[in-house]
């Protein structure tokens, strides 16, 4: 009786997705239940997938107009389902969907919602227990739900996705979505989509360049260092706020929170802001020409020095690792 | 142009906005924790607006009223009389009036209802959070306030716009943004990109003792989840420093001992 909400993008099930599957199969395991996934506008590749993340029931909703449209809608659709599944954890990942539609459910459900979660729930009778980040990454703290009903959200990249040989009974939505109720008209999309990139929120890798870059013309040695590693890339407030960079690179306490693998800082101060959004991340490298800047105190790995000279030898070295690899 | 506007007031000027805002620590704040780890310690912590909801969601209410869009701009706070103080720096940036319903957070679900039950009785047809407290990160509130309203939610606004009734948004999607219209009534959580920072003038500040701050109980006490304990996140105990001169090395650090690359 776990229901857990995913997504495709880009032609494949969203790397979030197929953690808060694993991470409702996990649940399921624990609490001795079953598991479902709620897949829209899937394929079969893309089911299959699902299953061998540990989907043992797949519900299919088909709609193309569901996604980017209204909240709403979505949440009436995940609402219809979970009422006909009996869910009692209801799991969505905390991305920019599950933002929007988990609470929404939690206020319909009476169900108690605890967003972003980052470790496995302690379950006991009735009571469950989960830790989230909070004051941005500065602490954690043990959340406790009772309602008889349960939303968790989890925090991307908070567990590496395990695929096995699982696979999945699919089954078609067989509720009612009416598209004719919504008051909100899209008018104009625009994507984020620079070459591919894999979206900052999701992106294991991440090369992040600040104030200490002098000007958005020498940004061609950080897209390059990114490009090399297949990161994406992200900035500092002031190179978003000086229109150096799209806004959407922006991450720290008021930009995007993000937590890959690899974060590399080049020529960012590292003001308490900015490690708001980036102190999750596993490794973190400083490239730095001041020895005092704050951000070596918040790294694992500190090169002191001219990012000017840096950047262009630390290329040419991840070329020379990555023609060993081969 | 000038007379269309002016009939656009004529016509809407009784279009209220509603702004939750919540009371956070100092972003400079170090956090700490007492009662045996289960209380938020205070003590000597600065406590200002939550910055999305001052600098995007109030600040464009603020704009909207100024460009005659809206007739009046109130703010919200769910939260004991410590928040009080907070809540006056928001009349000092301009906001008509405000209301604290009396009693503690953090539970979303229990400051959503109040405040869906309070814009539902007053008639608000604009309510604009911030997208998530830089305290709770739960950016859940507004999503749940549009729940038990009923309105749709427009998420992550970067932009807003309103011609009469019909707002023009831009937001955050997966993957990009878009534009969307919806007419009023709905909720929507800001995000940076929809006003400016405001330093609040000599008028602002003196006029803030004197605008009217309502304190209203709690309706129920209904809340779903609770913080049975906190810790404080394991800092970074060691920077190895590498010589830029053989960059190699860190090459090989990171696919050897960070397991990174
Ligand atoms: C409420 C609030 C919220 C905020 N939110 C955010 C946020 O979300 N994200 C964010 O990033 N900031 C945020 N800030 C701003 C933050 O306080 C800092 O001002 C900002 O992070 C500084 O950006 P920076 O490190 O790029 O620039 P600077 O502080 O100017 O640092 C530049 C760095 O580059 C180094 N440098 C210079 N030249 C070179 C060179 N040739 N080679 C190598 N290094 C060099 C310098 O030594 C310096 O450390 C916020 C501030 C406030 C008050
Ligand atoms: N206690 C509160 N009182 C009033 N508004 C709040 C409160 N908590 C959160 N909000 C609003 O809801 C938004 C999202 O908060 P959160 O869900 O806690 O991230 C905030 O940016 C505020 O606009």
């Amino acid at each position: 009786m776990i229901l857990v909400y995913t997504e495709i993008n880009k032609g494949k099930v969203k790397k979030a997705s197929l953690e808060a599957i694993n991470y409702g199969a996990k649940i399921a395991e624990l609490t001795n239940s079953s598991i479902t996934a709620i897949a829209i506008n899937a394929d079969a590749a893309q089911l299959e997938e699902m299953g061998k993340a540990g989907a043992k029931k797949i519900v299919t909703v088909n709609n193309e107009s569901l996604i980017g449209l209204d909240s709403m809608l979505l949440s009436s659709t995940v609402e219809q389902i979970a009422k006909a599944e009996g869910s009692k954890i209801i799991v969505f990942s905390f991305d920019i969907t599950g933002k929007a539609v988990a609470p929404r459910l939690s206020a319909r459900l009476k169900a108690g919602l605890v967003a972003g979660a980052v470790d496995y729930p302690t379950i006991n009778g009735n009571s469950l227990e989960v830790s989230k980040n909070v004051f941005s990454g500065k602490a954690t703290a043990v959340y406790s739900i009772n309602s008889d009903v349960k939303i968790i959200s989890l925090l991307p990249n908070s567990f590496p996705v395990k695929l096995g040989e699982n696979t999945a009974t699919i089954v078609d939505f067989s509720g009612n979505i009416n598209l004719s109720s919504t008051r909100i008209v899209v008018k104009e999309k625009k994507s984020n989509d620079v070459g591919g990139m894999i979206p900052l929120p999701e992106a294991e890798l991440v090369v992040s360049a600040g104030r200490g870059m002098k000007g958005p013309e020498n940004w061609g040695m950080i897209e390059e260092l990114a490009n090399q590693l297949r990161a994406t890339t992200a900035c500092s407030r002031p190179v978003a706020d000086m229109h150096w960079r799209p806004h959407h690179e922006h991450v720290g306490q008021t930009g995007v929170a993000i937590r890959p693998n690899l974060y590399i800082a080049i020529g960012i101060s590292g003001a308490i802001q900015h490690l708001a959004g980036v102190n999750g991340s596993k490794t973190i490298v400083v490239i730095n020409s001041d020895k005092d800047a704050p951000f070596f105190k918040s790294a694992d790995y500190g090169i002191l020095g001219d990012a000017f000279t840096i950047v262009p030898k630390l290329v040419e070295s991840i070329k020379k690792f990555k023609a060993n690899q081969n | 142009m000038a007379l269309f506007s002016k009939f656009a007031n004529q016509k809407f000027n009784t279009m209220k906005i509603l702004v939750p805002i919540s009371n956070v620590p100092d972003t400079t704040t170090k956090i700490a924790f007492t009662n045996g780890d289960t209380e938020f310690n205070n003590a000597g912590v600065q406590f200002i607006i939550n910055p999305y909801d001052e600098w995007y969601a109030l600040v464009r209410a603020l704009e909207l009223k100024e460009a005659g869009k809206a007739e009046k701009v109130t703010v919200i706070h769910v939260g004991l009389a410590d928040s009080d103080a907070t809540i006056r720096k928001a009349f000092a940036l301009g906001v008509d009036d405000g209301v604290r319903i009396d009693n503690e957070g953090p539970d979303a679900f229990f400051v959503a209802e109040q405040i869906a039950l309070f814009a539902k009785e007053n008639n608000y047809d604009l309510i604009m959070t911030g997208k998530e407290t830089i305290s709770y990160n739960g950016s859940s509130v507004g999503s749940m306030i549009a729940g038990f309203m009923d309105l749709p939610l427009i998420s992550l606004a970067t932009k807003f716009d309103l011609e009469g009734n019909k707002a023009t948004i831009e937001h955050d999607v997966d993957g990009g943004t878009q534009v969307v219209e919806c007419d009023l009534p709905l909720v929507v959580s800001c995000a940076k990109g929809m006003a400016e920072q405001r330093i609040p003038n000599m008028k602002g500040i003196m006029g803030a003792r004197t605008k009217p701050l309502t304190v209203v109980a709690a309706t129920g006490n209904e809340k779903l989840s609770n913080i049975k304990s906190y810790t404080l996140s394991a800092g970074r105990t060691t920077c190895k420093m590498i010589d830029e001169n053989n960059i190699d090395e860190l090459v090989h650090l990171l696919h050897t001992e960070a397991k990174v690359i």
